[in-house]
């Protein structure tokens, strides 16, 4: 008999349809907006203890909340809406001090059963949630000027101690080059430079002076600095976000040279783009007695005169630092207390011994953009980036007596510099500096406004397209509408279940898919029409509707996913949710339009005698 | 039932012919003369959107940007009296957004930050290039899709449907002044696979028709085939325009440009499934031994 299902692809339809229900549910339940509260080390333990106290905070301050839970490592407070969340985290803030961790969460609310099936809601996109998103250029070829600069220092510092004498030592772009008096000490110089800075490769050219050398660095050791360059900034941007109290960010390199940062919820975007963009680091360098060294002027003038000259080479720098935390000095001005590593320690113990007596300067290093402006020669206005280094003393104390691991920086701006600095140093500095090259701020009154039109819109366009089916195809209207539905749950299952992110443009091709899913319905519904004004019987005519409508189906939707799948390849953020959501929407369209409704049409109109179609 | 009635669609071709002429030349003499609006993704810079409780007097705004230094800031109403968009010129850098809503607030307004862009030069120029790059690879990977599937004509007939669709949309873009951002892209791309559905379907039908009908001109199939396909044609067309329409009417601002640029281009795909496809084939003159040659290789991978 034609037009029958074998049992299995029945019970194959009732699985896929369950397995939409099940997955797509936890969308039926919204988040509460809530905070979270964890501790600055993985040592703290957050408890019962803590959750009261945090609670009687709330409580004074007259805050509704409805659930507190607490594990140990962190607590989360449940709170009614985001006006009392932003109330109650300054409130927790406040009590709590900064010991604790105080991020804005929004705590799922899924039932355990869905949970323990793995069913999670979709994750939303910047765009919904609100948030910032950051993408911070890595300039790599700072990085590799760093490292030539330490090592031109060191080498200088070797020929000195080898007595192999040479005229001028310096850096020129990514190359050392040195210059000589004879050529015995050139050859000199390069045997030293083979056995102990492997990574340097001096160059021969033809026609080259005999009396000078040129060093660069060996590609694969470039490439070693530059990736880790990149790994720790990553590092460090984590530890900093981290500290900014943001539940689930996202912190991962792009390209090249690149990394995203993605706050989602974050309200106050000065603050965080002050902590992620600020590319600071210090210095600490020994005054040059000679003129042999670089001024530099004074961040605040302090009656310590304008400039000062400091030494090339640093003793140590931020990557030492291991602890840093702002307080106030005996007179109650910020200073910050540093703790060095083992090799920061020694290296800072070494130079100092030396010195009593002489200063040392702690210089504030900021790398910042100026945008320059120029006319091209089409007169356009073209504007470049200019990526320039600020560089100013904070202090310059004298060495009293031989410093170790701990010792204090003042001379700080107030008490917000010297916890930023604290935080810095903290986090980690950047091995190389960055810069903001795309940012995107969504408010999140914005991102509520953009769910509730996106959610009016896949509702009102669905209705009219059921509307429109019903009309023209009558009872298989019905079928297609049932399709079109259960499209829209499978939809949602599988972004959910594969954890896709949700955005306005992929609101957007949900609508689409809405509108293009019923196309093959329309295709296989037009053939069966067609199929009947041919004469052929009604059975004859959906089935043979069915199987001559499906290569037709088959080769449009292969060509529409290459197209999706391009777009998911060159887009960013935005378009590839757009890309997603069309894909997914796609592959489940083609189930529920095609194997769906035949599976319906089998059951209520397979085998029966019927003579004429409601279609 | 009543016979299929048959309409001559080739009959009038030449008209189309002169029609997407036209219509092509404008859009490339306008994309050409005065290119596209590039939104602030393409064109790199800065934009804030805030929200105010009251109706905003944008001119008063405007005023107290440039009294607070801001080199010719554009203020406009963005979707309601009540919002407000302000594009900074030519001078974008990261800090800037933050003084901007610092100097809105000066006079104890109450303002709310609704949004920033911040799209450094660098980023636009590559998001153009990427972007442009997309469209090419689209358009030479459907070509050689359907150069397997089908034939070589009807490959062309797909591609240049494609480019036709996507040049006049970007036409009506360029001529209307209208914003062209990465969610137009987008849609644009959209297009690309929409319109191609529809080319698909149909080539499918008049290749199915040329194998069937034995006794027929080309230009007589090709018109069966496309009357057989007519009423599908139009009821997708009318499903997708219907919900691009809640798009466009209850989406929001955001969302906006995207479904103008897809309806233009539903519209025109229509148009071109129809009409430039088919002519092309016929311009090069396709007929039954076209597709013998590839019923071979079909009747191994196209088993029902």
């Amino acid at each position: 008999m034609p037009n029958k299902f074998p049992l299995w692809k029945n019970l194959l339809i009732f699985l896929v349809v369950s397995f939409g229900f099940v997955y797509a549910a936890p969308n039926l339940f919204p988040p509460d907006p809530a905070i979270q509260l964890s501790g600055q080390s993985g040592a703290m333990v957050i408890d019962e203890v803590v959750l009261q106290k945090v609670q009687g905070a709330l409580d004074e301050a007259g805050i509704e909340y409805f659930a507190g839970e607490a594990d140990g490592e962190s607590a989360l407070i449940r709170l009614r809406d985001i006006d009392r969340q932003l109330r109650a985290k300054e409130i927790i803030q406040a009590e709590m001090g900064g010991n604790y961790i105080v991020a804005l969460n929004l705590a799922p609310t899924t039932p355990d059963w869905l949970r323990d099936l793995g069913g999670q809601p979709m994750k939303l996109g910047l765009d919904l949630s609100g948030g910032v998103h950051f993408l911070l250029e890595v300039d790599l070829d700072a990085a590799l000027a760093t490292r030539l600069e330490g090592d031109l220092q060191d080498i200088k510092g070797a020929l000195r101690e080898e007595r192999i004498r040479y005229r001028t030592f310096e850096l020129k772009g990514q190359q050392i080059i040195g210059q000589f008096r004879e050529v015995e000490q050139v050859e000199k110089a390069i045997t030293l430079i083979r056995t102990n800075y492997r990574d340097l490769q001096p160059q021969f050219a033809q026609g080259q002076n005999p009396l000078s050398m040129v060093l660069k660095l060996s590609d694969i050791a470039s490439s070693d600095i530059e990736d880790n360059a990149i790994k720790q900034n990553l590092t460090s941007l984590r530890n900093r976000v981290n500290e900014l109290g943001v539940s689930e960010p996202l912190v991962s390199r792009q390209g090249k040279n690149r990394i995203v940062v993605e706050l989602p919820g974050v309200q106050d975007t000065a603050e965080a783009k002050r902590i992620i963009g600020k590319t600071a680091n210090l210095e600490f360098r020994l005054e040059s007695l000679d003129k042999s060294g670089e001024k530099f002027e004074f961040r605040n003038p302090s009656g310590q005169g304008p400039d000062a000259r400091l030494r090339n080479k640093a003793v140590i720098s931020g990557e030492n630092v291991t602890d840093a935390r702002a307080s106030f000095d005996e007179n109650g001005r910020p200073q910050v207390n540093i703790t060095l590593d083992a090799k920061g320690g020694w290296q800072m113990g070494y130079a100092t011994r030396d010195n009593i007596g002489r200063r040392l300067g702690v210089l504030f290093i900021e790398y910042k953009t100026r945008l320059d402006k120029s006319v091209d020669e089409n007169g356009e206005l073209v504007i470049t980036p200019v990526p320039f280094v600020e560089k100013n003393i904070i202090s310059l104390a004298t060495i009293q007596a031989q410093l170790g691991k701990q010792f204090r920086i003042t001379g700080l701006d107030g008490q917000r510099e010297s916890s930023e600095l604290a935080l810095l140093l903290r986090a980690g500095a950047l091995a190389a500096p960055m810069y903001i090259v795309e940012e995107r701020t969504i408010g999140p009154s914005l991102g509520a406004d953009n769910i509730q039109l996106g959610v009016k819109s896949v509702t009102l366009g669905m209705l009219m397209v059921l509307l429109f089916m019903l009309v023209v195809y009558k009872g298989f209207g019905i079928f297609a509408n049932i399709a079109l539905a259960m499209n829209l749950v499978l939809l949602v299952a599988f972004m959910s279940l594969l954890g896709a992110t949700l955005t306005l443009p992929g609101i957007a091709g949900i609508v689409l898919t809405v509108g293009m899913a019923v196309d093959a319905n329309v295709l296989i519904f037009s053939r069966i029409r067609e199929e009947l004004r041919d004469g052929a019987s009604v059975q004859g005519a959906i089935s043979s509707g069915y199987d001559r409508a499906f290569v037709s189906i088959l080769d449009a939707n292969i060509t529409t996913l290459i197209v999706a799948l391009i777009l998911f390849l060159i887009g960013s953020g935005p378009v590839q949710g757009f890309a997603v959501t069309l894909s997914i929407g796609i592959l489940t369209s083609m189930f529920t339009s095609i194997v769906m409704t035949r599976g319906f049409v089998n059951l209520i109109i397979g085998g029966r005698k019927i003579e004429k179609l409601w279609i | 039932m009543s016979q299929l009635k048959v309409y001559n669609f080739m009959g009038i071709r030449k008209y189309a012919v002169v029609f997407s002429v036209v219509m092509l030349l404008v859009s490339s003499l306008s994309l050409y003369t005065q290119g596209l609006v590039l939104g602030l993704d393409f064109s790199g810079g800065t934009q804030i959107e805030v929200g105010y409780e009251q109706p905003a007097d944008v001119g008063e705004l405007r005023e107290k940007l440039e009294a607070a230094g801001f080199d010719s800031p554009v203020v406009v109403h963005f979707g309601a009296e009540t919002d407000v968009l302000i594009r900074m010129q030519g001078e974008p850098d990261q800090s800037l957004s933050d003084r901007v809503y610092t100097a809105l607030r000066a006079d104890g307004d109450k303002v709310e930050l609704r949004r920033v862009d911040f799209v450094g030069p660098k980023i636009g120029e590559e998001l153009r290039d990427d972007g442009g790059l997309g469209m090419l690879t689209a358009l030479a990977i459907v070509m050689l899709y359907v150069a397997i599937r089908f034939q070589f004509k009807f490959s062309v007939g797909a591609v240049l449907a494609l480019a036709h669709d996507v040049i006049i949309t970007l036409g009506v873009f360029s001529l209307a002044r209208l914003e062209f951002d990465l969610t137009v892209l987008a849609a644009v791309l959209a297009v690309v696979g929409y319109s191609l559905n529809d080319t698909i379907v149909v080539s499918d039908r008049i290749r199915e028709n040329f194998r069937k009908i034995r006794k027929a001109t080309p230009v007589e199939v090709i018109n069966e085939s496309l009357s057989q396909t007519l009423w599908r044609t139009i009821n997708t067309s009318v499903t997708t325009l219907l919900v691009l329409l809640a798009l466009f009417f209850i989406g929001g601002e955001l969302i906006h440009n995207f479904a103008i640029a897809l309806m233009i281009g539903v519209g025109i795909g229509t148009y071109s499934s129809i009409y430039v496809a088919a002519t092309v084939m016929l311009a090069m003159n396709i007929d039954r031994e076209d597709l013998l040659e590839s019923v071979k290789g079909e009747l191994v991978d196209d088993l029902p």
